[in-house]
């Protein structure tokens, strides 16, 4: 058992860097394209040289980033494969399709689009190079599309039903799946934070070049286009927060009351705006969960219902069964001994059904499958050994999910004030301050990241022990393998994904100090 | 600028060949870029994905009935 635990922790760990790294690559292209193509759509209408020099520019760091980062995301397929074979298997077809779109899509509009677009400058017509342009921005964010459809699967099942003859989860609607409300939160809040990141990224290397006195008004130009999506991004950033907030309370609650530290529950639910989690604090004992906190009253239920007297149940409520309808009322529904107990009866009918198709005996077969598959949301409880053990990680959960929060709202405030020098640089120039904010501008960069980072870390530790939302937990998904195995390629990964993270960086800063010291308002090439 | 050769007048696959062949040629970082990624994907490709991560089942069952007996008995019996 404890090799076993070893191995759910090391081959966690393996797939939270690998996913970490590779999302480090993802959130600058889909940002960054959307930018580009924007410039480019000026320099189509302007015909201005300036914004043709200014465009080419971003367009080298969008590549520098794009061929570094791509295909990283390949891995994550591998592991799934080697390391959590139990699940490759038991999501079927609903994994496979989504990501058999993605791989097409990608590979036709990518590697098309993205040749012209570097390719093309003078061999398509100017509105063509825009459409290919365009169609990278919008290819790249469409690539995201599916494997978020597949990770909201695995966040909220449904669209699709257990086929115990084969083993496997077969998707009963494409529409149910692709379309799920955690689909669509997940989609837009990820791709929109990316705008953020994008416009945040753009006003860092902007302060950068501002600091050294390089390439002023090329910097104004590329500010008004990346403070203008950056805000547009956080705006919609915010909203679609919101959007998740409700959608995580609505199937995933454990996970809301692990990200506000919420053991207890209520009607009118404060929200913490900021706080400091009692360290030895567990479910069902009477000490206080902060050792400080401020809090905005009614903020939870709030965020979670747009009701702000609705209730919002805690830890120690979920796993009583004590839930909130959809009118906002404290409602009793099943505990996790009871969706323990049921687990375990399908287990067990499981276990007849094998015997059935041992014996030929296609009736019973039939009649297994439909009580399986109509009490199937509670399969994965039969391998839990206690109710404590749906709890996440709730200190990751809440410092990240706040932390994400107060960096989101800061967000907001720097890329107003960058728009609003965008538009009035007379601001700076006179300002003795101004070195200041460029270097608080160079600063938010990795503080973008880091927020970026943390939302996946809500997202996914949030949702602990499950692989699949109430179907399958951590420990059943893993392939029998020994932890040594994991630990030798974690830190394969750790040592090649840190080098092409160095060729990132580096050679991202490398062209953006050759290029700022050319003239970027004339093209060079 | 270089003397361009008007490809235009040319049909569309070799107007398409060129466009990737005088692309390639042309390159500058790029070329260090097409570098890393060859190493990367020949990383990826040939030591990581050959030597360790085989895919689990296929290594333990040969067909897809072995395979759902395998992740059935997996699920039963953990
Ligand atoms: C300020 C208000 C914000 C709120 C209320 C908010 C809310 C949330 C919630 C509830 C989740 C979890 C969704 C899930 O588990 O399905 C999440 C995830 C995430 N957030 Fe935020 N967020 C905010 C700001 C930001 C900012 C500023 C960024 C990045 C610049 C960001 C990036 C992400 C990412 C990448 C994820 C993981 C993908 C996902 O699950 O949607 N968020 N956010």
């Amino acid at each position: 058992m404890e090799e076993l635990i070893n191995v759910v922790d090391w081959s966690r760990a393996q797939f939270a860097l690998t996913a970490i790294y590779h999302w480090l690559f993802v959130p600058l292209t889909l940002g960054l394209g959307i930018i580009v193509a924007v410039m480019e759509t000026i320099y189509y209408k302007t015909k201005s040289e300036k914004w043709l020099a200014t465009t080419k520019f971003w367009m080298t760091i969008f590549g520098v980033n794009f061929a570094i980062g791509v295909a990283t995301g390949i891995i994550l397929e591998f592991e799934f494969g080697t390391n959590w074979s139990n699940y490759s298997w038991f999501v079927g077809d609903i994994f496979g399709a989504p990501l058999a779109v993605e791989g097409i899509l990608a590979f036709f509009m990518e590697s098309t689009f993205i040749a012209v677009m570097f390719f093309g400058w003078k061999k398509v017509s100017p509105k063509f190079h825009l459409a290919a342009t365009w169609l990278t921005a919008i290819g790249a964010s469409l690539s995201a599309l599916w494997i978020l459809v597949a990770n909201a699967w695995m966040q909220y099942p449904t669209g699709c039903e257990f086929n115990p003859a084969t083993m496997r989860n077969e998707m009963t609607s494409f529409a149910a799946v692709a379309l799920s409300p955690m689909a669509i939160s997940k989609f837009f809040h990820t791709v929109l934070s990316a705008w953020a990141l994008g416009g945040v990224f753009v006003c860092g290397v902007c302060g950068w070049m501002m600091l050294k006195k390089r390439n002023y008004e090329h910097c104004q130009r590329s500010l008004k286009v990346g403070a203008w999506v950056g805000v547009i991004g956080i705006v919609l950033t915010m909203i679609t927060g919101d959007t998740s907030a409700v959608t995580v309370a609505k199937y995933q609650p454990m996970k809301l009351a692990a990200m506000e530290g919420l053991y207890k529950g209520d009607h009118g639910q404060s929200i913490v705006a900021f706080g400091i989690l009692n360290p030895s604090k567990q479910a069902f004992d009477e000490q206080d969960p902060y050792l400080f906190d401020i809090s905005i009253p009614y903020g939870l239920s709030f965020l979670a219902t747009h009701d702000f007297n609705a209730f919002v149940p805690g830890v120690e409520d979920i796993i009583n069964g004590v839930s909130c309808d959809n009118e906002g009322n404290e409602i009793n529904t099943v505990s996790y001994a009871e969706r323990m107990e049921r687990g375990r009866q399908l287990k067990e009918m499981l276990s007849q059904y094998n015997a059935a198709i041992n014996s030929g005996n296609t009736l019973m077969q039939d009649s297994l499958k439909s009580v399986i598959n109509a009490d199937f949301k509670n399969f994965g409880y039969a391998y839990l050994d206690k109710p404590e053990e749906a709890i996440p990680n709730i200190p990751l959960t809440f410092y990240t999910f706040h932390f994400m929060v107060t960096v989101g709202g800061y967000l907001m405030l720097f890329l107003l004030l960058a728009l609003l020098f965008a538009y009035k640089p007379e601001i700076l120039n006179k300002a003795k301050w101004a070195k200041w904010w460029y270097i608080l501008a160079i600063i938010t960069i990795p503080l973008t990241y880091l927020c970026s980072a943390s939302g996946w870390i809500v997202a996914e530790v949030g949702r602990q022990p499950w692989t699949i939302q109430d179907l399958m937990p951590n420990k059943v998904a893993i392939s029998d393998l020994s932890a040594g195995y994991v630990q030798v390629t974690f830190w394969i990964f750790a040592v090649v994904f840190t080098a092409l993270l160095i060729a990132d960086i580096g050679i991202i800063c490398k062209q953006i100090s050759k290029k700022s010291q050319t003239n970027l308002d004339t093209v060079n090439d | 600028m270089s003397e361009q050769p008007d490809h235009n007048k040319q049909g569309f696959w070799s107007r398409v060949f060129h466009l990737y062949y005088d692309g390639f040629r042309s390159m500058t970082v790029g070329k260090t870029l097409w570098l890393i990624i060859g190493i990367k994907l020949f990383i990826f490709f040939v030591i990581i994905k050959m030597i360790f991560f085989p895919n689990f089942l296929s290594s333990k069952c040969d067909t897809e009935q072995e395979k759902t007996e395998y992740v059935r008995h997996q699920l039963v019996d953990r």
